[in-house]
């Protein structure tokens, strides 16, 4: 049963990803003119001239020439091929660049899941079982201003404090000796010596959220029938208050997933750029802006593609929590 | 039913409960005192806001916060010797625990949200029996099996692993019962356990708990606001009001006689349903027919999918015919889910029928275009059964009022004005009210100003969904007198829906008795009820409760199984 | 419990009370619930005065936002003193301390110290003329100098000399501005779309929410930059302003559309409508007469908790430097002068936009939510 709504998922995640490729291909083609318009204004301000014969030869072997649909096609066709196609930029397979930066964005991601439930549960139940307390109050200021101050802000703040109290630049993922050095342990380790500052920057709007949400869901079943059923039974406070309200409580909270994943792997774009972090950020953002477009595209794409999976996540976990979504 | 005489097993003395509010201490119970006994249901009686509830949960010592009790004694005798005075037990502490769900059981008004939706019947009833008996797992599943059996659910081996969502709602509080009574309680303290349940589901659960005394041997609080089912089960009766205990006496008793006038009162509502209404009008049996529906369908499709293709059809509505004359009233009786309000609706076109013809004074109401249809709802109106949800809160009385006689351009003006004021004086309401908006009106006077809004177009024919159901007792009675009264006045024919018998016999000439859809039987009021000839229509009247405590257990209950 | 609380007693009400409660229309009521949240009013206050701000920032500014100056590098931010101690004793008079600027002869660096005297200032003084919305000169500014040729930075100076308060009034226009206009999209989109979709349901229902989940499915942020990125450089300010302001548009309307719906379709079979249809109201009376004014509260609630949405979105973008661009001034422009850690270490007032942001969309936030528990004052 479960299998089969899984499978059912999968397939309606293709005409998703369909529409996601025919919007990324629209969005960077959107900017006017094209990579080598962007490049021989590049050249133009060294002063180099390309002759138009030149010019007409580069567009021909990027296949800038061609319609729109027919470009549209071959990149859709190469990338069924697991080929995102050349950088113009960097004169390389786009795929070389992507998958590592992925990789990371992908690990920060979820690490930041992890810390933000890992927080926003504890807190969130405490908040609502003992609500108007010093605690909730306390809490409850925390996530407000954690909702309003933007990622890129405590990121800047965060790096202040780090320059001016401590003299370390904090930025970035890796120390010096580390960075074009093969994995090895001591990478690993070194890499969660740099984790902690992006994480607690991206996880505190999010984390902000879920404290809310879980609160809020938690007041309401705590005020439900069942948990007087519970509590007619003879069960002790706390044991009542984990397994009905709280289990049931955490549904929503689960599922939230769907949209904070996205968030997180969104959000993570600029606090990279911040952060100085390898991820898929800076390196999208560059392609963007000297339009080179099967970099961008692609990220823009495998970026849609990890939101349409969390939600894909999401609903799975929900229909297995929750016997009351029915599933067919 | 057997009484013992000796010590009572549970006795509240003098209970003070009050709630802490910004603005100081708020008692709800003044001094509560009564007694239960082994073997005997206490009924405790008593209208919204009487501190049923809370009596009930401060004898677990679970008044929600911020409610606290304070001051008096409930004394718990298990065995005889024995003492202990719950209120002075620590709420968390293990030794009232132990009386919960141990000694005394518990069982609430809505059998839904009383279960956890993500846990297993099964796993709920299992974690009360390991709470207080010490046994295996499996043999607690077994001792949950046996109370599913013994509360008469089928198939409880497989029941043990369903979700309550899977359960009807007669299911579901079958297994909170057995929840409530698998460590074999002392005493049962019941919150109005069947006020969410239809009439004939209700009969059952009484009968179930009836049974599951005489053979547990154990004392009952049951709390209740209806007077029906005090005299059906109860051997005693404390009646309750605004926190106080008014009387107290044994159900004989206090149905020969009653002390307080509040208890008066509150049996006097019921009695005068008892019968039909003195002042109802017999319409002219020569009168020619306003309406005759003929084989009304309406099949409502879940639709799903991108598609909208059609998943599953519910025949709400499958194959109804009746006639109703000029200035009669026709009764449509049934319990939930039986179609009657979906009858009324399809009637008012608010519901467009799938098949079948609806014949108003000649003219084929199904297939009225649109203009038409604006000239038939002129002459067919409708009450509703929520006097709170039908009236927008948005607007004031005058403007509610006004709407229709302004958008069928009716009156405009000053006229509109003197037009409202008199409908209202015949509503029984001061015009000078017009100008409020419906939250600063009772639920009373909520359908009174809904009862002006439906006679303002001067109809002929008035759909009445319900329009009792949401009131107090007290109140019903004259909001069916104000519409019998109209009625002679307005020259209006009724179609009368409710789930309710006595209103039905209270207000109609003829009743139809509608069950999944269908129309099992319809005839002349007096005659259904003294005597009924489809086993369906039997099984509902024997499962009315009698307000008469002599005449119990001198009538068959029938059950009623449909040979699917 | 929730009918004992309502069958409570009610404390001894004054017949002029009840009347006035019997005769409260639904704006009243809400306005009743509302003003019981304290932390809802102040966020009202506080949204209040920055919309004043942004109205009349020429007025609150002291300076010419765009005026340089180069012997103001850095300036920090002088705190103004009310109390004035002076031979002649005690005198309530605005002043601040006068800074020196010295250049360290070895390193070049530059640093400010107190030269100990005193720059006086008037309230309602004159300042530089400026044309007030372009549309009348006038010098009247709230805090001018008393003497023309004195300077006061409240806020510093950034690296051009730039007096930094000034700036983030100016700022603050653009800023508070964006949200509201970018709401008014999202509202024309959201009402209209999730209106059609709840009032209509079936297979228009269906495509629409399609098209509402694959908008929220698309990572907004990537999608801003590549949108914003495709703004040709050089577009006037008016241009990118509205542009910025549809790009940011673009998640409000999905949230609002679904909550619209959501509304349309639990209210179409509410007695009440079912009444006015009955009634022989027509289609348009009933949405606009019946539904919408049930629905306005709930709407202007949501409205509310999407502006800071939007005005965090703008300062991203304008952070990023694929907003707004310099000479327009917004909150997120300014903060992009704090981008580097060198200029933040040694001017940490270049946060202090920052901190605007922080306490409006602190105050939207406050402000929603006091609407959104008071909006339906009947308890539904």
């Amino acid at each position: 049963m479960i299998w089969r709504y899984i499978v059912k998922r999968i397939i309606w995640m293709v005409p998703f990803l369909f529409a996601v490729s025919v919007v990324a291909f629209l969005l960077i083609q959107a900017p006017p003119g094209d990579y080598l318009t962007t490049y021989i204004a590049k050249l133009g301000e060294s002063n180099e001239v390309l002759d138009q014969a030149t010019i007409d030869n580069l567009r021909r072997r990027f296949g800038l020439d061609q319609p729109l649909y027919v470009q549209y096609l071959k990149w859709v066709a190469n990338l069924l091929q697991g080929d995102f196609g050349m950088s113009f930029e960097w004169r390389q397979p786009v795929s070389d660049l992507v998958w590592e930066r992925m990789g990371l964005t992908f690990m920060l991601s979820f690490a930041t899941l992890l810390f933000t439930w890992a927080v926003a549960f504890p807190i969130g139940v405490y908040s609502a079982v003992k609500k108007y307390s010093i605690g909730d109050y306390v809490a409850t200021t925390i996530g407000f201003i954690g909702l309003a101050t933007p990622n890129f802000l405590l990121a800047l703040i965060l790096m202040y404090i780090g320059v001016v109290y401590f003299g370390t630049d904090v930025g970035g993922l890796f120390s010096n000796e580390y960075k074009n050095a093969p994995w090895s342990m001591g990478k690993v380790i070194d890499l969660l010596k740099h984790l902690w500052l992006p994480v607690v920057v991206l996880g505190t709007s999010a984390t902000a959220s879920l404290i809310r949400i879980m609160r809020a869901n938690l007041l309401d079943e705590l005020s439900k029938p069942y948990v007087d059923t519970a509590r007619a039974k003879g069960l002790s406070e706390f044991w009542l208050i984990m397994k009905y309200p709280v289990r049931v409580a955490l549904n929503p909270f689960i599922s939230t997933i769907g949209w904070v994943l996205p968030n997180l792997v969104s959000g993570a774009v600029i606090t990279a750029i911040v952060l100085s972090l390898p991820t898929a950020g800076p390196l999208m953002l560059q392609a963007l802006l000297s339009q080179d477009m099967f970099l961008a595209g692609a990220f823009v794409l495998l970026l849609s593609s990890l939101t349409v999976i969390g939600m894909l996540i999401s609903d799975i976990l929900l229909v297995l929590l929750d016997p009351r979504v029915k599933y067919e | 039913m057997a009484s013992d005489v000796d010590a009572p097993i549970l006795s509240v003395e003098d209970l003070t409960v009050g709630f802490g509010m910004r603005q100081g201490m708020l008692e709800v119970l003044h001094g509560v005192s009564f007694e239960l006994r082994r073997g005997q249901t206490t009924a405790i009686v008593g209208e919204s806001g009487s501190g049923k509830s809370v009596t009930a949960r401060a004898i677990l010592n679970m008044v929600p916060r911020p409610g606290v009790i304070l001051g008096g004694r409930i004394l718990f005798r298990p065995e005889a010797g024995q003492e202990a005075d719950l209120t002075a037990l620590d709420p968390r502490g293990p030794a009232i625990r132990e009386i919960r769900g141990g000694r005394i059981g518990m069982i609430f008004q809505e059998p839904m949200s009383s279960l956890s939706p993500v846990h297993t019947i099964g796993n709920q009833i299992i974690e009360a029996i390991r709470l207080h008996r010490d046994v295996s797992k499996k043999q607690a599943r077994s001792i949950a099996r046996e109370m599913l059996e013994q509360v008469e659910i089928p198939k409880a081996e497989r029941a043990l692993d369903q979700y309550s969502f899977e359960f009807s709602g007669g299911m579901r509080q079958r297994a909170m019962i057995a929840m409530a009574l698998s460590c074999h309680p002392d005493v049962l303290i019941a919150d109005e356990p069947t006020t969410a349940l239809d009439v004939t589901t209700q009969a059952e659960i009484l009968d179930l708990m009836a049974r599951l005394q005489t053979e547990l041997r154990m004392a009952i609080m049951f709390i209740t606001h209806d007077m029906g089912v005090v005299a059906e089960i109860s051997d005693d009766v404390v009646v309750m009001e605004q926190g106080h205990v008014v009387e107290h006496n044994d159900t004989h008793g206090l149905f020969a006689y009653q002390a307080h006038p509040y208890t008066r009162k509150l049996l006097g509502a019921v009695k005068r349903l008892d019968e039909p209404a003195t002042e109802k009008v017999r319409h002219q049996h020569d009168a020619d027919d306003i309406l005759r529906v003929e084989d009304l369908r309406l099949h409502f499709h879940t639709r799903k999918g991108f598609l909208q293709r059609t998943t599953d059809t519910t025949k709400a509505v499958d194959g109804v015919s009746f006639t109703l004359k000029r200035g009669e009233s026709l009764g449509i009786v049934g319990e939930s889910g039986s179609g009657k309000t979906t009858v009324g609706r399809c009637i008012a076109r608010v519901y467009e029928p799938s098949d079948g013809a609806i014949d108003y004074d000649g003219v084929d109401l199904v297939n009225a275009d649109g203009s038409q249809l604006r000239g038939y709802r002129q002459q067919i109106r409708m009450i509703f059964q929520d006097p709170f949800a039908s009236l927008n809160p948005r607007m004031t009385v005058k403007q509610i009022i006004a709407e229709p006689l302004v958008v069928n351009g009716v009156a405009g003006g000053s006229e509109l004005e003197d037009r409202v004021a008199s409908l209202l004086r015949q509503v029984g309401l001061d015009p000078l009210m017009m100008e409020r908006y419906p939250h600063a009106f009772s639920g009373g006077q909520r359908q009174r100003i809904v009862v002006a809004r439906a006679i303002a177009l001067k109809p002929k024919l008035v759909i009445a969904d319900e329009p009792t159901s949401a009131l107090d007792v007290s109140i019903r009675t004259q909001v069916l007198d104000l519409l019998l009264r109209l009625q002679a006045e307005l020259d209006l024919s009724f179609i009368f829906i409710s789930h309710d018998m006595a209103v039905i016999r209270y207000f109609c000439d003829r009743v139809a008795v509608m069950y999944r859809g269908r129309i099992v039987e319809v005839g002349e009021t007096e005659q259904i009820i003294t005597d009924p000839q489809h086993p369906y229509t039997q099984a509902l009247l024997s499962s009315v409760p009698i307000s008469d405590p002599s005449q119990r257990g001198t009538r068959q209950r029938h059950r009623y199984q449909e040979n699917a | 419990m929730s009918e004992l609380a309502a069958n409570a007693p009610l404390p001894a009400q004054s017949d002029k009370k009840a009347d006035e409660f019997a005769y409260a229309s639904q704006w009243q009521l809400t306005w009743w619930a509302f003003k019981k949240h304290r932390l809802a009013m102040i966020g009202l206050w506080v949204i209040g005065l920055m919309y004043l701000i942004a109205i009349f920032s020429e007025f609150f500014a002291p300076d010419d936002p765009f005026k340089q100056n180069r012997r103001a590098v850095f300036h920090p931010p002088q705190m103004i003193h009310l109390i004035d101690r002076t031979d002649d004793g005690l005198r309530i008079r605005p002043y601040v301390w006068e800074m020196k600027r010295e250049r360290d002869p070895e390193t070049l660096a530059v640093s400010y110290s107190p030269s100990g005297d005193k720059v006086y200032l008037r309230l309602f003084g004159r300042g530089e003329s400026y044309k007030f919305w372009g549309l009348w000169e006038t010098d009247l500014r709230l805090l001018a100098t008393v003497k023309p040729r004195d300077k006061f930075f409240i806020f510093g100076a950034d690296r051009l000399g730039r007096d930094m308060f000034s700036r983030v009034m100016y700022g603050t226009r653009i800023s508070m501005s964006i949200g509201l206009v970018g709401v008014a999209i999202s509202l024309i989109l959201g009402i209209t779309l999730g209106g059609i979709s709840g009032y209509y349901g079936g297979r228009v229902d269906v495509v629409i929410q399609r098209l509402i989940e694959f908008v929220l499915s698309l990572p907004t942020i990537p999608i801003w930059l590549a949108l914003a990125a495709s703004l040709p450089p050089g577009w006037p300010i008016v241009l990118q302003y509205f542009v910025i302001t549809l790009i940011v548009s673009l998640i409000g309307w999905t949230e609002l559309g679904r909550v619209v719906r959501g509304r349309f379709l639990a209210m179409k079979n509410d007695d009440f409508v079912v009444a006015a249809r009955l009634d022989g109201a027509s289609e348009p009376r009933i949405i606009f007469r019946h539904m919408l004014p049930s629905l306005t509260s709930h709407i202007i609630a949501s409205l509310t908790l999407a502006i800071p949405l939007m005005i965090l979105a703008e300062t991203a973008l304008s952070f990023l430097g694929l907003g707004l661009q310099p000479p327009a001034i917004s909150w997120g422009v300014l903060l992009k002068e704090a981008q580097n850690i060198r200029s933040i270490s040694q001017a940490p007032w270049l946060f202090i936009p920052g901190g605007f942001v922080v306490v409006a969309v602190l105050a939207f936030n406050f402000l929603g939510d006091g609407m959104r528990d008071a909006a339906d004052p009947y308890g539904q």
